[in-house]
């Protein structure tokens, strides 16, 4: 391509097609290019997506028509055994009143189409099927892009890194370190039909509204995992996934593990009837603060997901993709007017990361993946004691309740041990605090 | 539902040659664990008497094998722009 750009976006996922927006609005010449055969076509999350973010780049996205599939007015924890398990939720009809799409699911597939539609319409172009295979360097300042096609050569003032989480691209240029197992989760997932007032019903909502539901325990064989059911308008989003280190070791296949999920006493009679439709798998990027790279240098910034930007307990991702390629957009515009794209000239993006809750949020966690790694004793032994315990108390068979408590704590004391017990809670109350 | 079924819910466009390469493959024969066969989301590598084949066709391109094999023995790109799997849901 002989054309130069002010600023290439690799990649058109939530943070790439965030900063083509915002840069798009306000004039400045944009590319973005995308691998897939359309925007979406490679991309997968759990499929919860935050309407604050949203908005802060697209106000208007309702009217836009942004595909939504339910609002999400519920969300639950199940923390489970093998055939047993708890259930917490919280529900609110402030979700469905003035905070209404505060949450909500997507089909990325549709949604990313759509929201690089909207890209287009404010002026980017954007490029699918085109795979960016370099960085074009010269005295060490990314100045463009090699992409797979004939004369693939692409060059310009400023490349924003938004390729995701799984970047040979990152890896080869140095701009970010390829990932450790330990540090990325490996999910699968599988996207069941049903008809959508069999979902209405199973789940207890209205037309459009909708619930998640998030789930640890047994479920993960005994790997530092996690599991998810979201509601979409006429099927169900069922994840699974645990850390890739995890899953090197205990030598689980992912669609075994997902199959035997959908079996789970508690899950079954959720997905009954439902048909199968489709099957993805993809890395979340899970190490935390300690893992993000330099966010940008010398005629580049990274965003999203390639950057490791990820809230593991909040199962955040979309939203600090978008709200980091809506920042990496604004320091580029910065930059540009200023003729100033060395590292100095877009260090804005890493004040407003700071600023932001992105980093605010993922300093505070930053213990949190270390310790759910370290202890799988809550992947283990403990969903198994939470069961018998509540087994025993909630069975009515004419034994005093004292005398259940202490079959209890004898289990309790055999299997972890009391000071097991208080240590996992003190540093879990530590990692999150 | 097997592995087979499930992949043959996703739409490929699959590619001439393939975007995954054992780089060298005594190295697999070495190899006490062979964890690949079993973490591989999409079953793409399979043991055939002593050696391990790469069923490209059906990569779901989540990168595992390329950080998740001990001897990091496997080349491993992005397929060509257009090619590989392409969700219809997401």
């Amino acid at each position: 391509m002989k054309e130069t750009f002010d600023v290439i976006i690799v990649g058109a996922g939530p943070a790439g097609i965030s900063a083509a927006c915002v840069l798009a609005d306000a004039g400045i010449k944009t590319v973005v290019f995308e691998r897939g055969e359309y925007p979406g076509a490679k991309n997968m999350s759990g499929g919860v997506l935050y309407g604050h973010d949203l908005s802060q780049i697209l106000p208007d996205y309702a009217e836009r028509k942004c595909p939504v599939e339910r609002n999400i007015i519920e969300s639950r924890l199940w923390y489970l055994s093998k055939d047993s398990g708890y259930s917490l939720g919280y529900r609110d009809s402030a979700f469905s009143g003035e905070r209404k799409h505060n949450a909500f699911t997507v089909a990325r597939a549709r949604f990313d189409r759509w929201f690089a539609e909207q890209a287009v319409k404010k002026g980017a172009l954007v490029v699918p099927a085109t795979t960016v295979v370099d960085l074009l360097k010269e005295n060490g300042h990314v100045a463009g892009v090699v992409t797979g096609r004939q004369d693939g050569e692409v060059r310009a003032k400023v490349t924003i890194l938004a390729d995701g989480v799984n970047s040979p691209l990152a890896a080869k240029t140095g701009c970010r370190a390829e990932p450790r197992p330990e540090h990325v989760a490996l999910a699968v997932k599988e996207i069941i039909d049903l008809p959508p007032e069999v979902i209405e019903q199973r789940f207890g909502v209205a037309e459009g509204n909708g619930v998640t539901t998030e789930l640890l325990g047994e479920i993960t064989a005994g790997m530092d995992g996690v599991a998810a059911i979201y509601t979409n308008q006429a099927s169900l989003s069922m994840s699974i996934g645990a850390n890739l280190a995890d899953f090197v070791s205990a030598k689980v296949k992912p669609y075994e593990l997902i199959e035997s999920f959908k079996q789970h006493p508690l899950l079954a009679p959720l997905i009954a009837g439902g048909q199968p439709r489709e099957y993805l798998a993809h890395w979340l990027p899970e190490g935390g603060y300690d893992t993000i790279p330099q966010l940008y240098g010398d005629g580049y910034l990274i965003a999203g997901d390639s950057a490791m930007l990820f809230n593991a307990l909040h199962r955040e991702g979309n939203n600090l993709a978008m709200t980091s390629g809506k920042m990496a957009a604004e320091a580029a515009i910065e930059a540009i007017k200023r003729g100033d794209f060395s590292r100095k000239g877009l260090a804005g993006y890493g004040e407003r990361l700071s600023a932001s809750y992105v980093l605010k949020d993922m300093r505070k966690y930053r213990r949190f993946g270390r310790f759910l790694y370290g202890h799988t004793e809550i992947f283990k032994e403990l969903p198994e004691l939470a069961s018998k315990a509540a087994r025993e108390m909630l069975s009515v068979d004419g034994t005093p309740k004292k005398q259940k408590q202490q079959l209890i704590w004898r289990e309790i004391r055999g299997k972890m041990g009391i000071w097991r017990l208080l240590r996992l809670a003190w540093r879990g109350w530590k990692s999150v605090k | 539902m097997k592995i087979e079924d499930k992949l043959f819910l996703d739409r490929f466009r699959v590619d001439a040659e393939s975007h995954l390469k054992i780089i060298d493959s005594e190295k697999c024969r070495d190899c006490r664990e062979q964890p690949c066969l079993y973490f591989c989301p999409a079953n793409v590598y399979r043991l055939e008497g002593d050696r391990i084949s790469v069923n490209y066709e059906g990569c779901l391109e989540c990168g595992s094998c390329r950080i998740g094999c001990p001897e990091l023995n496997i080349e491993w790109r992005f397929p060509r722009g257009g090619y590989g799997v392409s969700h219809k849901f997401g």
